[in-house]
């Protein structure tokens, strides 16, 4: 009689758990998948010397920018596409600049489509492994270094990363 | 039968003034006083439903600011589910139960007591927050993050807090009627004999139990993005706004069976007894019952078809929505086998059942089109959905509490409604709903989205036609409160079993139910069945 309300108290709690638990569940789902483009947060490591190079064929990266909920800032790459051969560095330089008179303190979010694929772009140098500080109109050129996984699916023949930018200014400076 | 004559005689009633409701442990009088607190919220959640409509009589602003049609959509919704049709179901649950299974009350009166006060203090909470600086919450009832968390208005805290206690409140009162049916049977009185009430009633606490403190977490993260700079459902953060809606939809798609199965639990016990005959395929309704229950726990993501999941994730939800007509479709064809051939009476609880029957079908036959995942894409949104839950919620579980109110209303009060205005209540409620939800089916096709205050001008003429049948219905239900009202003073006597066809150990007590019942266990029959 005491035993089934007890039961159903801990059944209660443990759900109280697993809804916090569908937090990581979620993230390594996405991360297993690929789903919703979450590339790694960390830098890849590359090592030039055993990187093997696949010069049969050539992959097109395009890259997009966002800014989210109007954030004043100019955000765009230097080149909008490139071409590499998987395994290959592709390199080039993303433009910020605080068009505000404040200090505005940004975050990139980036996102991979098609979603298949997240897992085989890897991110050597990035922005957005950390937030970027810019005092007012000051100007800043990023770098970007990826690389094409050379196990690419054969029939993916161009893929898209993509970069919401954030504004954390108040976010940040509360921590 | 003897027995229980006996103990009615002794002088044990309530005690006197208003002690007696805030102390009591008893749990008819805690029925009383769930549904008459979901009566109150059903006209609180009314008038906004009012305000809703009557701004949207006309394209253009008439009447309220848009920031003030947002708040009255959002709490019309979060009212009429948490507060109005979830007590009512708990207030039959808390009335009937005990009757039905042969015990003397509930397995832990005073948690039971406890799980009823906290809603009016919810309640008032969730109502104060349109009073305050920012105004209510205005992210709709979904609160999809990060509408409800970065874009909130401050008194969103007051909203999750509110949330918080229902879904104690909901939990308790979970844990209570399991215990209650597992327990406190009457001996002999096996499970398969059960009413489906109980049945239904067993099936959705535990569906209660599984999916309240996953809200109750949802809320929580909420509560730590606004507060204490966490990032679950912040990008910028490295959490996702996407993943509020898998938490969200986990409760959420079990919380439409919530309110949907006492429904069916009380439309199984209604139409056997205006048919004259038994429920039809019983052991088929209670297994479709638990398949319902288990299906609704997989398949949440049919609400998110548009958020850019993959396609075998669509492909899954869409045929694991599907799956659920099935046992869906068992329990619509048990009823109309139960009714074929029936030697079939009209009375206002058999019509409104009779109506629950027809309307809550076309509500499926609407879901189908929605689970379609291609399809969805165009209805996403739409005043179509809005269409498909409200024939799903009106002609659905509040038709069926209606009917619950006046199939056992005389066992409550002792006397028979006043069956002409009931009648009266029903066809005006009837023509009301089909007239305001209805044409909602058409403007949503044509891509009227919900939520809005304001629309394209070739929606106008059906929104007009949905804002008088809006206001037929809510005007209606004041007869409602009337015949109640007028049965509570006074009427025809009711006797014991005041309806020829029923069955059920409720009806071997005199109506009114005195105030303790089966204080000794009522005699089981092996060969008799008690649904």
């Amino acid at each position: 009689m005491r035993v089934t309300p007890a039961k159903l108290g801990l059944i209660a709690l443990a759900m109280f758990g697993f809804g916090f638990l569908m937090v990581p569940i979620y993230d390594v789902f996405c991360k297993v998948t690929g789903l919703n483009g979450k590339t790694d947060v960390n830098a890849y490591q590359y090592d030039p010397k055993i990187a093997e190079i696949d010069t049969s064929r050539k992959v097109e990266v395009q890259f997009i920018t966002t800014k989210n909920e109007g954030m004043e800032w100019y955000f765009e790459p230097s080149i909008y596409s490139i071409k590499v051969h998987p395994g290959e560095v592709g390199v080039l330089d993303f433009i910020a600049e605080n068009l505000t008179a404040r200090r505005i303190i940004g975050q990139a979010i980036p996102s991979v489509t098609p979603f298949e694929v997240t897992n085989y772009l890897h991110k050597v140098e990035c922005f957005c492994f950390a937030t970027q500080v810019l005092g007012p109109h000051e100007k800043m050129v990023m770098p970007l270094r990826i690389i094409v996984d050379p196990n690419l699916p054969k029939h993916i023949k161009k893929l898209t990363l993509s970069y919401t930018l954030f504004d954390v200014t108040s976010f940040d400076e509360s921590m | 039968m003897e027995a229980n004559t006996h103990l009615q005689s002794e002088p044990h009633g309530p005690p006197s003034g208003i002690m007696r409701w805030i102390l009591t442990t008893n749990h008819k009088d805690i029925g009383t006083m769930y549904l008459i607190f979901s009566l109150i919220m059903f006209f609180v959640g009314g008038a906004m439903s009012m305000v809703i409509r009557a701004e949207l009589f006309q394209p253009g602003l008439q009447i309220v600011e848009p920031e003030f049609f947002n708040q009255m959509t959002t709490l019309h919704g979060l009212i009429m589910v948490f507060g109005a049709i979830m007590p009512a179901g708990v207030g039959l649950a808390n009335w009937m139960l005990p009757l039905m299974i042969g015990a003397p009350d509930m397995a832990m009166p005073r948690l039971n007591n406890w799980s009823f006060w906290l809603l009016p203090f919810a309640a008032i909470m969730l109502v104060s927050t349109l009073f305050m600086e920012g105004g209510g919450p205005n992210f709709g009832w979904t609160f999809y993050a990060p509408l409800s968390t970065t874009y909130a208005p401050p008194s969103t805290t007051y909203f999750i807090f509110a949330v918080h206690i229902l879904g104690i409140s909901s939990i308790m009162g979970a844990i209570n009627i399991i215990a209650t049916i597992l327990n406190l049977r009457a001996p002999n009185l096996t499970m398969m004999k059960l009413p489906l009430f109980a049945w239904t009633w067993l099936i959705t606490s535990y569906l209660l139990i599984a999916v309240m403190p996953v809200l109750a977490g949802a809320v929580t993260m909420m509560l730590f993005d606004i507060h204490f700079g966490t990032s679950f459902f912040n990008a910028a953060g490295g959490g996702d706004p996407v993943l509020f809606q898998h938490i969200f939809w986990f409760f959420g798609h079990p919380e439409v069976y919530i309110i949907i199965l006492p429904a069916f639990g009380i439309v199984s016990s209604i139409i056997p007894t205006f048919s004259r005959k038994r429920l039809f395929g019983y052991s088929a309704m209670v297994w479709a019952t638990a398949s319902i229950a288990f299906l609704s726990l997989i398949v949440w993501a049919h609400h998110m078809f548009t958020v850019g999941m993959p396609l075998t994730g669509e492909l899954f939800f869409m045929l694991a929505t599907m799956l659920i007509a099935v046992p869906t479709g068992v329990k619509v064809f048990n009823w109309t086998a139960t009714m074929f051939r029936g030697s079939i009476s009209f009375e206002t609880p058999m019509l409104f059942a009779s109506a629950f029957l027809v309307l809550f079908t076309m509500a499926g036959f609407s879901g189908l089109m929605l689970s379609i995942a291609p399809a969805n894409m165009q209805y996403h949104d739409t005043y179509f959905v809005v269409g498909h839950f409200h024939y799903v919620l009106v002609p659905g579980a509040l038709f069926s509490v209606f009917a619950a109110v006046y199939y056992w209303l005389p066992k409550w009060t002792g006397y028979m409604y006043d069956e002409i205005l009931g009648k009266v209540h029903f066809w005006l409620s009837f023509i009301g709903v089909n007239v305001t939800f209805f044409p909602m089916h058409f403007v949503g096709l044509a891509g009227m989205p919900r939520r809005i205050p304001d629309y394209a001008l070739q929606f106008a003429d059906f929104n007009a036609i949905s804002s008088v049948g809006g206001f037929l219905f809510g005007v209606t239900q004041l007869l409602f409160v009337f015949i109640i009202i007028k049965c509570v003073k006074g009427g025809k006597k009711a006797s014991a079993k005041y309806w020829d066809g029923a069955h059920g150990l409720e009806w071997s007590v005199p109506s009114p139910a005195p105030y303790h019942t089966f204080v000794r266990p009522p005699e089981i029959e092996e060969d008799k069945d008690y649904f």
